[in-house]
């Protein structure tokens, strides 16, 4: 029992870190990424290539005056952020990170827990991400954060649906709700979920952009039109907390699409690989975030590609478009399997 | 009337299934910036690469002395009437007895400033110079972190005895040569005018 | 006493609190606020009966949209002390009677019902979607159809209110 305490908390101490270092170096990455797209060169003083820049821009935003507006609501003003990121790290616990490592008797799976509602709980937890914001938004007590919240508020409803009816579809193919489980279909043959769930995969994706905030969807801190959105009123840390969250989601979001979408830890090939026991959990754990760094790549790679939507587009596109074609997957998804037998 | 023939009428035709997809456009965008993110950046590395700027780059002032050591400004003020953005004032000053070689006219800037806030470096300044005292130069102006610090006096504009600046870069040809015509008052130097009193006395 | 049961009474203590709070908290957003904290306790409880499903759902549908919506709408209406209209008598004794009168239902109720003890082996997979399903499906498959078309109904209405202005 103690054992079992102690490599838990290890584990999810390991993965809280990871989680914050990634997050970390998303913000240098996404600086980097955006200057070389634009043909520049990004941070490059702060250590060789810049590499410590995140710990120059961490140290800068706890150094920074902290403010909170007189007319704000003392509490939930520091609720906002508190909230983003918590929620942030919360979904991380269910992502299977790699395999069972063999220490002497014992196996220890890199899996924080995996609840045999894990995909519903990752579901459950994002859809409480949008409280951070609209707190926040409400109560700096200004028109520009509210009206930010409200936008997040009513995209992030929309999108949620687009991405559950995705998962729907997933879970249909899949016949579980556990993320241990999901993987280990992928990985004892049968072909990635990709392969079945194409179109499943692109709403998700999409849905993915939304709910983190991410741009094309990026209307809730929209600068051109809202100041800074949600965030407006919002200085230090507290803003930090908010726009690391953001990173944070991006990786957890990540990870998710890698682990439902792309054999979660499995490497392809894998019953080729001569490879066993230890070596084998170590290099899918790698690959796993081979994986995950990609998405996030990804994520930035849509950023400085594609302009922001106008709202009434945004919502165009969740309700018009994305949940008929959901339903329209679930349809075909139940129709294929079961012209294939599959029932 | 029509002007030229690149005119182009505008119309809102109805997208077709691809454009309204808008999934081959966004692949599009990607694959460019993809392309971009390979490409060397255009960025110079300021402090350690400089880039190259002309020789008749109008920067920094120069107060500029001659060939003696002597400042060659002498307060006429042409400069500061000429100045578009009035930045620049002086006072003028009467040469005593032994500072001749200080001084290269009899009469002298005493205090001369420029503000380089207001200065625009349209360079109007070293063009109305008929002491080719004041000219600008490749320098740029640092930055600082007080408004009065902008304010140049003749301790940061008169060039130092020791480091002179070039500027026969800025001048053409035919001013170079005529420099070097030592019979011309402009080009004499205090002991030129010295020696040349002393022959005329011999004589 | 069991783990779950310090569980049960920390969850119930928070849950009734909240929901005092809910009624007693002058401003509406915080009242939507202890909802929300009210609605994680309950979740709580759900967990604690092996019903994950249900607990996970219950967020997702509660605290995680009709919350939000919850939340929005106030936030748009923006009430606050200065702007309150005065309230008239009338529809405050309407709210006291009514109110009664659902206590006094629920009393009745809880009165004469048996205090039953779950019984303790109890299967831990009870929750879950499989067997959400087929009892859904077989047991209450009338009900559930029944439900749906509701929800159908409502969400056919939702869309003619919304549309209603245009003609």
């Amino acid at each position: 029992m103690l054992t079992f305490i102690i490599y838990k908390s290890i584990l999810v101490l390991i993965v809280f870190l990871i989680s914050l270092g990634v997050a970390a170096y998303a913000t240098y990455g996404e600086r980097k990424v955006a200057a070389f797209m634009q043909d520049r060169i990004g941070p490059d003083r702060a250590g060789p290539f810049g590499i410590f820049q995140p710990l120059a821009d961490g140290l800068k935003m706890f150094m920074k005056e902290e403010i909170i507006p007189t007319v704000s609501n003392k509490f939930l003003f520091i609720l906002g952020p508190s909230l983003a990121m918590l929620t942030a790290l919360m979904a991380g616990v269910v992502v299977p990170w790699g395999g069972k490592l063999a220490i002497g008797d014992h196996y220890y799976p890199l899996q924080i827990t995996d609840i045999n509602i894990g995909i519903l709980y990752v579901f459950g937890v994002v859809s409480f991400g949008v409280y951070g914001i609209m707190i926040g938004g409400w109560a700096s007590n200004n028109k520009y954060s509210l009206l930010g919240a409200l936008r997040a508020s009513s995209q992030m409803i929309s999108y949620e649906i687009a991405m559950g009816l995705a998962i729907v579809a997933l879970v249909m193919k899949t016949g579980t709700l556990s993320l241990g489980e999901m993987v280990a279909q992928q990985g004892t043959g049968g072909w990635w979920n990709i392969v079945y769930q194409p179109l499943g995969f692109l709403i998700f994706l999409i849905c993915a952009f939304a709910e983190t905030n991410r741009a094309p969807f990026d209307l809730p801190e929209c600068e051109t039109e809202l100041v800074g959105g949600y965030h407006t009123e919002y200085s230090s840390m507290k803003l930090g907390f908010y726009l690391f969250a953001e990173y944070i989601n991006i990786f957890i979001s990540s990870a998710v699409i890698s682990t439902l979408y792309f054999g979660g830890f499995n490497l392809p090939f894998q019953s080729h690989i001569p490879l066993d026991g230890n070596w084998l959990v170590i290099a899918q754990t790698a690959f796993f975030f081979g994986k995950v760094i990609f998405f996030i790549f990804f994520f930035m790679w849509v950023r400085w590609t594609i302009p922001r939507f106008r709202y009434d587009q945004l919502m165009n596109l969740g309700w018009k478009i994305l949940i008929p074609l959901a339903i329209f997957n679930i349809l075909a998804t139940g129709v294929l399997m079961y012209a294939l037998g599959k029932v | 009337m029509q002007l030229t023939n690149r005119k182009k009428v505008v119309v809102k035709k109805e997208m077709s299934l691809a454009e309204k997809l808008y999934l081959p456009a966004i692949t599009n965008g990607m694959v460019i910036t993809m392309k971009h993110f390979f490409k060397k950046g255009a960025t110079v590395r300021y402090p350690e690469v400089k880039r190259e700027i002309s020789e008749t780059y109008r920067g920094q002032h120069v107060l500029k002395r001659d060939e003696q050591g002597a400042e060659r400004c002498t307060a006429c003020g042409l400069c500061a009437v000429a100045c578009p953005a009035e930045a620049i004032t002086m006072e003028a000053a009467e040469r005593k007895k032994g500072e001749e070689t200080l001084y290269r006219e009899e009469k002298y800037a005493a205090v001369y400033e420029i503000n380089m806030l207001r200065c625009i470096f349209c360079g109007l300044c070293e063009e109305a110079c008929p002491k080719e005292a004041i000219f600008l130069t490749d320098r740029i102006v640092p930055t600082d972190l007080k408004r009065g610090e902008f304010v140049y006096g003749k301790d940061k504009l008169v060039e130092d005895i020791n480091h002179r600046i070039d500027l026969s870069g800025r001048q053409t040809k035919e001013v170079l040569e005529f420099k070097k015509d030592k019979t011309k008052a402009h080009n004499q130097t205090w002991a030129d005018k010295q020696k040349l009193l002393k022959e005329n006395k011999h004589h | 006493m069991l783990l779950s049961q310090y569980l049960f009474f920390f969850l119930s203590f928070v849950a009734v609190l909240s929901a005092l709070m809910v009624i007693l908290d002058k401003n509406p957003v915080h009242s939507v606020l202890f909802l929300i904290v009210t609605f994680f306790a309950i979740a709580g409880h759900y967990l604690l009966l092996n019903a994950q499903f249900l607990a996970v759902t219950h967020i997702i549908v509660y605290a995680g949209a009709i919350m939000v919506l919850f939340l929005y709408v106030i936030m748009m209406l923006n009430l606050n002390k200065e702007i309150e209209p005065h309230k008239k008598n009338i529809p405050k004794v309407a709210a006291v009677i009514s109110a009664g009168v659902l206590m006094m239902c629920l009393v009745a109720l809880l009165k004469g019902a048996e205090v039953q003890m779950l019984p303790a082996a109890r299967n831990s997979n009870i929750g879950l979607v499989d067997s959400l399903g087929k009892v859904l499906f077989k047991e209450y498959m009338l009900p559930f159809e029944i439900s749906s078309v509701l929800f159908l109904a409502a969400m056919v209405g939702a869309v003619f209110l919304s549309k209603k202005e245009i003609h």
